[in-house]
């Protein structure tokens, strides 16, 4: 059975998107907001559209965003999706507000070419990038976005992609990982990324002994 | 790099594909969601569905089409015709639909445009624009190099007397996210696309310019792209009619060495 998932529908925007391709995907998730708060035992994915500053006052209603950094602190795996990555940062210019400050860096606007960048880019792992992340494979994905992240740590980089020169596509530190591009929205190959993604942290043992102390000691064991 | 975009359009009347189907491998040839599947495996890049539906029934049966292709699609998508108001705009997009293209809608209330892009952000925000040459364009050339267009509205019927260069910067102004610009003079004659037209509004705009009307065969992509800056391509006649394939298109563009997805 596969694993399932917190997707997190406070931050509004491409929630459906990601939530049929899951569906597509054969992937079980369970809604969590506020009122049906994730207690860890599940990998979150947080999907955003549109504005930084929107998406973290959607967040930070009542402490969802501490909630989310205390989890992710203690192993939960996350995965954020476009602006989900972006607020993984310490700042963001796009709103001049703070974000989660799990990594650091901060997030700026793209100075050169059209901005929105729209369309399929390829994404490579930098040469420079750790040897667990070099056998993700380099191809073909969307994007829509204006902003772009500056991690600070080169090593937090998991994929590049060049718009008028190189950007970071992507990020991935320990269980902390995050996607600028729309994998629901890049074919087949976008969805094997997610895929990927989804069986790597559910075998990861670090994590399924977290899972199984959490659900011995929450309330949601079934 | 950026790659090129190539868009197929597809018109849909009440759920349904009605304009130059031609395909013998589909079991129902009027099904949209098929038709965009088929058009995802051979390689586009994103698909277009106008509607052309005139109907109160029609337009629900739209809504429910565009879930069904949102469910089975894994490429984006746009829903574009008839698109008349924010409530419009909000159910398409809770359909399921990626972008919603607004036309005349947007000319006769412009404020519209910022609502869809303040409220949904401006990747979902496509503004449409069928842009026809004005027939003194050719006598301001004479006197000062400049070539003008204007917007036409309701389907290519009526001009309203707006610049479609101006008009083109007003729409970024209020948070378009991207152009589809229209050649009237070349629509439906599959003669290749309006090379100069496109060049200006590409090279003027801030924001990505999809080039329609006039595809004629791979050549004319690899034209739009080269020497007009496109950032995307839309045709409907030349794939429906099965002339060229998706695949034809993308190996001429690469071809000639202009980045497009593999």
């Amino acid at each position: 059975m596969k694993t399932e998932v917190d997707l997190v529908d406070v931050a509004g925007g491409n929630l459906g998107s990601v939530r049929r391709c899951l569906d597509r995907l054969g992937v079980p998730y369970n809604l969590v907001n506020p009122k049906n708060a994730p207690d860890g035992s599940r990998p979150i994915i947080l999907p955003g559209v549109g504005n930084f500053g929107a998406v973290m006052e959607n967040l930070q209603k009542d402490g969802f965003d501490q909630l989310v950094k205390r989890l992710v602190a203690d192993g939960t795996p996350y995965l954020g999706i476009c602006v989900g990555m972006q607020i993984l940062f310490d700042w963001g210019d796009e709103s001049n507000s703070a974000g989660l400050g799990l990594l650091p860096g901060k997030v700026v606007k793209f100075t050169r070419g059209k901005v929105p960048q729209i369309g399929w880019n390829k994404i490579q792992c930098p040469d420079s990038s750790q040897s667990k992340k070099s056998d993700w494979p380099g191809g073909y994905v969307y994007f829509v976005n204006s902003f772009v992240a500056q991690p600070e740590k080169s090593s937090d980089i998991l994929y590049s992609a060049d718009y008028y020169g190189d950007f970071c596509a992507a990020v991935k530190r320990d269980n902390i990982c995050g996607f600028q591009f729309h994998p629901e929205k890049s074919g087949p190959f976008g969805q094997s990324l997610l895929m990927r993604w989804i069986e790597t942290v559910s075998t990861n043992s670090e994590f399924r002994e977290n899972l199984a102390f959490a659900t011995k000691g929450g309330d949601n064991a079934d | 790099m950026l790659t090129k975009r190539i868009i197929p359009c597809l018109d849909v009347r009440d759920g349904r594909t009605v304009k130059g189907v031609n395909f013998t491998n589909l079991r129902d040839m009027g099904c949209p969601v098929e038709l965009g599947l088929m058009y995802e495996s051979q390689g586009a890049d994103e698909l277009m569905f106008l509607d052309i539906t005139a109907s109160v029934e029609g337009r629900a049966a739209m809504l429910e089409f565009v879930e069904r292709v949102a469910d089975n699609l894994s490429i984006p998508f746009t829903v574009g015709g008839g698109v008349s108001s924010r409530e419009n705009v909000t159910d398409l997009l809770n359909a399921g639909a990626d972008k919603v293209s607004m036309n005349t809608a947007a000319v006769k209330r412009p404020e519209l445009i910022n609502e869809v892009s303040t409220q949904f952000g401006s990747q979902c925000c496509v503004v449409a624009i069928d842009a026809r040459k004005k027939e003194n364009g050719n006598r301001s050339l004479e006197n000062g190099g400049k070539i003008e267009w204007e917007v036409l509205i309701k389907g290519g019927r009526e001009s309203v007397g707006l610049d479609a260069l101006e008009w083109a910067e007003e729409c970024v102004r209020r948070g378009a996210g991207e152009i589809l610009l229209t050649s009237w003079n070349r629509d439906g004659m599959q003669t290749g696309f309006d090379i100069e037209m496109v060049k200006v509004f590409s090279e003027r705009l801030p924001i990505p310019v999809i080039a329609s009307g006039g595809a004629a065969n791979p050549e004319s992509f690899v034209e739009v792209f080269e020497k007009a800056g496109a950032d995307a391509a839309l045709a409907a006649s030349i794939f429906h009619d099965k002339i060229y394939s998706i695949g034809d298109v993308k190996q001429a563009v690469k071809n000639a060495g202009i980045s497009v997805r593999e």
